[in-house]
């Protein structure tokens, strides 16, 4: 892709520029998408239509609220830390945006083609909890440090199980790298990782349950990454009204909304690209069929695209289908249950994999 | 060394969006746990007891509507019976099982707000919208006959404003035969899941001889495992013909007298009422329901106490009449009023999470607490 | 540990079955209308916003004095015994001139107290429910038919015809005290001619 766009221009920084902005050309539809989706999925279930006036069936309903909020006038109160509280969202959007360097939407496109693909997403998707204590304490408001405070605890605690099952995986594989995980993938889907890997023998039936204990253990965990319900204490509108971000008001209130989703993609991606199968598809390439060459890539980044946000779908499912866990709660479930669990799911895939 | 902490009051104000009206509640919190619970209530005062004195008895039954907003019939229902008793009359056997069916209809849409907006304050926002929606059809039959959709002025003393209309039967059948399998599902989507009942069992839990002593009444006293239901220990209009259970407490997930259980008497009095009205609807008999109205209504000097069983707990009117055509003092004892009462007594010891849950529980309708 | 692995099943079962009932839910119809679109038809005993027939109104003021918000505000002339009101349409005779009808529908609570009173039912609620407006005087609707100038020229009447009673009756009073007086002075007259009756004195 480098190489591309280096012939193209010439021009090395204007080149990385390029790729580094490139992201941002999918991440801006997809938030529409997904906020869309939601709010259409949420009125599905409960029996209602949802947006409807603006656009069909409500499709440009998104550009309505953007330029609403765009509009809005930006309050900042006289004993909120100026400086703090504007750094605050593009703090939060900075580090998900970050994680998107390392996602391979397809094998021809990887924005930074590290080596250390996975332990730098867990890493950088952390710079969300700064940007979050941040935004809670600057609001001068009890309610937001509180928020704040318990967002912080929950995102530190769920990175563990995590990072438990992505070690599983990358004992599996032995590569640390997203690109070549998903290259492993390759051929139909009961290569994909969940169903135990693309070397066949007795280890790839073995693992299969496990795999799925792992699958549903970082599922989880996300769910907790991105604040979301049934975890999503840091925004209980019952409780705090809306937690860090009470405060913020216009451009800075839809950055943090766009960080909201944009992380939920990245969590979305990470789970397919370890289980899933990342970009390959699972019935074989159009491409190949007809042997057209360059229609490969493209399809790859439908695919990654599709499960991406198949997997959003099922977190907004997930959001209107589960009440609220509490605080103490939240932390038994990641350390009495989760980590367990994972720690024991680990030393028996290890064990499995030295068969 | 134990850790030194700061009490920090917390102002949960009248303006929020889970306190069921407006109430304000001051939080005394040492990090987040509560220690005490002050609640601060008159927000929504509007001297309904003193402008009764100055209407006349038929014109004082659209007051009563709005005491409790989201059982009015059940309000006007202990109106009527109070001046019933004040007069001396007798009522036609119709309007008594028509009342009932009535009363039993609005129990059972008082508690689908109360179980919905419960699951909201939870976090669910799915099993409030499924049952307002069912709460909508209950407010099309009332809309067919009386009118109005939440606040009816349909039990008048004497009688009913209107006879019921013709599809009344059809329409009451068809929804017992719909509403019965979406218990269940609510049940299967929010009561008996896990994260729900990590939520609110074993939190507030009431003793029975606290709730006792503070005077507490309906769900919240059935829920701490005591069975007292005024339909029927102490029987008014014709609620002694029917078969119904009165359902308890009994500590299901957790102990006697939590929230879960408070929670869950209320699903299964909509089940009781459902039987109920399955027993009157076939038997009404046949009458005039407005030829016991009296013309002027001038009850001899004298007074009145009489209590019902509102959805919300006992609602009692005392009434004190000196013989003229307005009363000369409407006292009215509001269920939810006592039951805040014991609010500070069970959120010792809880975090700042569970005072939502526990005064969802509760089932507190402001219009009641300061009439 | 038993209670350990049956709260993780528990747990995973209960959000299972949540989900199976939200996802049936995804794919039902929808329980709501497009309102401006769409708009339901209301049952006939629907209590919206009143309607007053005003041939009929025979200006009884019962519905005034039945409204528990004092909304209803009625003002009658008395009209003149020559004046033809004409007849409702359940036969009575109109006797009144209706000067201000007016209701104030801010005030209205709907409840429908005024409808039942009506001897004539000229009062009654319609199914009209979006009526709102901008400023709260707009909500004070007038029923009442008399243009101001005839209202004022009703009044007159009314208070020439009270006038002219007054008079009548004054020189009533009159006629009747000088026929009074006449008698008196007859009676004096007698009295004086028979001096013998005792007691008469001190009568005066």
């Amino acid at each position: 892709m480098h190489e591309i766009l280096n012939n193209l221009i010439g021009n090395e920084i204007i080149t990385f520029l390029i790729a580094a902005a490139l992201p941002l050309v999918f991440i801006v539809p997809y938030v529409m998408l997904a906020v869309y989706l939601e709010r259409k999925v949420a009125a599905h279930i409960q029996d209602r239509l949802g947006p409807m006036r603006v656009g069909w069936h409500g499709s440009l309903q998104l550009i309505a609220d953007f330029l609403k909020l765009v509009q809005k006038e930006d309050i900042i109160a006289d004993n909120n830390d100026k400086k703090l509280f504007n750094l605050a969202p593009i703090l939060t959007f900075a580090g998900a945006y970050a994680a998107y360097a390392v996602l391979p939407f397809s094998s021809a496109y990887i924005g930074s083609g590290a080596e250390v693909g996975v332990f730098f997403l867990v890493a950088i998707s952390s710079l969300v909890v700064a940007g979050i204590l941040m935004g809670g304490w600057s609001s001068n408001n009890k309610y937001s440090l509180l928020g704040a405070m318990r967002s912080a605890a929950q995102i530190v605690s769920y990175e563990i199980p995590s990072v438990l099952v992505i070690l599983s995986i990358v004992m599996i594989t032995g590569t640390l790298s997203l690109a070549e995980m998903s290259d492993m993938q390759t051929g139909y889907f009961w290569n994909w990782m969940i169903f135990g890997g693309a070397e066949i023998g007795l280890t790839k039936f073995l693992l299969i349950p496990f795999m799925f204990i792992a699958f549903i253990i970082i599922y989880i965990s996300s769910l907790a990454e991105v604040n979301r319900t049934p975890f999503d204490m840091p925004e209980a509108e019952s409780e705090l009204v809306a937690g860090y971000s009470t405060e913020y008001s216009g451009m800075k209130f839809a950055m943090f909304f766009l960080a909201e989703y944009a992380n939920m993609f990245a969590v979305s991606a990470l789970v397919t690209i370890l289980f899933f199968g990342g970009y390959q598809s699972p019935f074989g390439y159009v491409g190949n069929l007809l042997g057209i060459e360059w229609l490969v890539p493209i399809e790859q980044v439908f695919w990654f695209c599709t499960k991406g946000i198949l997997f959003v779908v099922v977190q907004i499912w997930l959001r209107w289908t589960l009440p609220r866990v509490r605080v103490d709660q939240l932390m038994a479930l990641c350390w009495k249950y989760l980590i367990p669990y994972a720690l024991v799911n680990l030393i028996i895939i290890g064990i499995i994999t030295l068969i | 060394m134990a850790i030194r902490t700061e009490k920090m009051t917390l102002n949960m104000g009248p303006q929020h969006p889970s306190t069921h009206g407006v109430l304000r509640l001051e939080l005394e919190i040492e990090g987040e746990l509560v220690i005490n619970v002050k609640p601060h209530i008159g927000y929504l005062h509007r001297c309904f007891e003193k402008h009764a004195e100055a209407m006349t008895y038929p014109q004082v039954v659209p007051y009563t509507d709005r005491l409790d907003y989201l059982a009015s019939m059940s309000n006007n229902f202990g109106y009527a019976v109070a001046v019933e008793k004040l007069l001396g009359i007798e009522i036609p056997e119709r309007v008594e099982y028509i009342r009932v069916i009535m009363n039993e209809l609005n129990r059972i849409a008082s508690h689908q707000v109360a179980l919905g907006t419960y699951g909201l304050d939870i976090g669910a926002f799915t099993p409030f919208l499924y049952l307002f929606r069912d709460r909508e059809y209950i407010y099309d039959i009332f809309e067919k006959t009386c009118g109005a959709r939440l606040l009816y002025n349909y039990i008048w003393v004497g009688g009913l404003s209107h006879d019921i209309h013709q599809d009344f039967v059809k329409d009451v059948k068809a929804y017992i035969k719909y509403f019965r399998p979406i218990m269940d599902e609510v049940n299967n989507l929010l009561s008996y899941n896990k994260i729900f009942i990590e939520r609110t069992a074993n939190i507030g839990v009431l003793p029975a001889d606290v709730a006792l002593n503070y005077g507490a009444s309906g769900p919240v006293l059935r829920g701490s495992g005591v069975k007292w239901d005024l339909r029927k220990n102490d029987p008014y209009s014709i609620y002694d013909r029917f078969d119904f259970d009165i359902p308890v407490g009994q500590g299901w997930h957790g102990t006697v007298g939590d929230s879960w259980d408070r929670y869950y008497v209320r699903m299964l009095e909509m089940e009781q009422s459902l039987r109920i009205i399955e027993q009157a609807i076939d038997n009404i008999p046949d009458g005039d329901v407005q030829s016991a109205i009296p013309k002027r209504i001038k009850p001899p000097a004298g007074t009145a106490y009489t209590r019902v069983e509102n959805p919300k707990g006992e609602l009692g009117f005392f009434i004190i009449s000196d013989g003229s055509v307005n009363p000369a003092r409407i006292k009215v004892r509001a269920p939810s009023f006592v039951n805040l009462s014991l609010i500070g007594e069970i959120c010792r010891g809880h975090l700042v999470a569970d005072i939502i849950a526990i005064l969802g529980s509760l089932d507190i309708v402001l219009g009641e607490i300061d009439r | 540990m038993k209670t350990y692995l049956k709260n993780t099943w528990e747990g995973l079962y209960t959000v299972f079955v949540g989900m199976v009932i939200t996802f049936k839910h995804m794919f039902t119809r929808s329980v709501t209308i497009q309102y401006p679109d769409v708009k339901i038809k209301l049952p006939e005993r629907e209590r919206n916003r009143l309607y007053v027939n005003m041939d009929d109104c025979i200006g009884c003021l019962q519905c005034e004095r039945a409204c528990p918000v004092e909304c209803i505000e009625i003002e009658t002339v008395k009209s003149l015994p020559t004046e033809e009101l004409g007849q409702t349409s359940n036969g009575k005779k109109k006797s009144l001139w209706v000067t201000k009808f007016t209701i104030d529908f801010a005030k209205c609570c709907y409840c429908q107290l005024c409808v039942f009173p009506c001897p004539t039912e000229c009062i009654k609620m319609t199914d009209i429910y979006e009526f709102s407006e901008f400023e709260r005087e707009n909500l004070i609707y007038n029923f009442a038919t008399l243009t101001s100038k005839e209202v004022n020229e009703k009044k007159s009447n009314f208070e020439k015809m009270q006038a002219e009673k007054e008079a009548e009756k004054a020189a009533a009073e009159a006629a009747k005290a000088q026929k009074a007086k006449a008698e008196t002075e007859e009676k004096e007259v007698n009295n004086q001619e028979s001096p013998e009756t005792p007691g008469t004195e001190k009568k005066e």
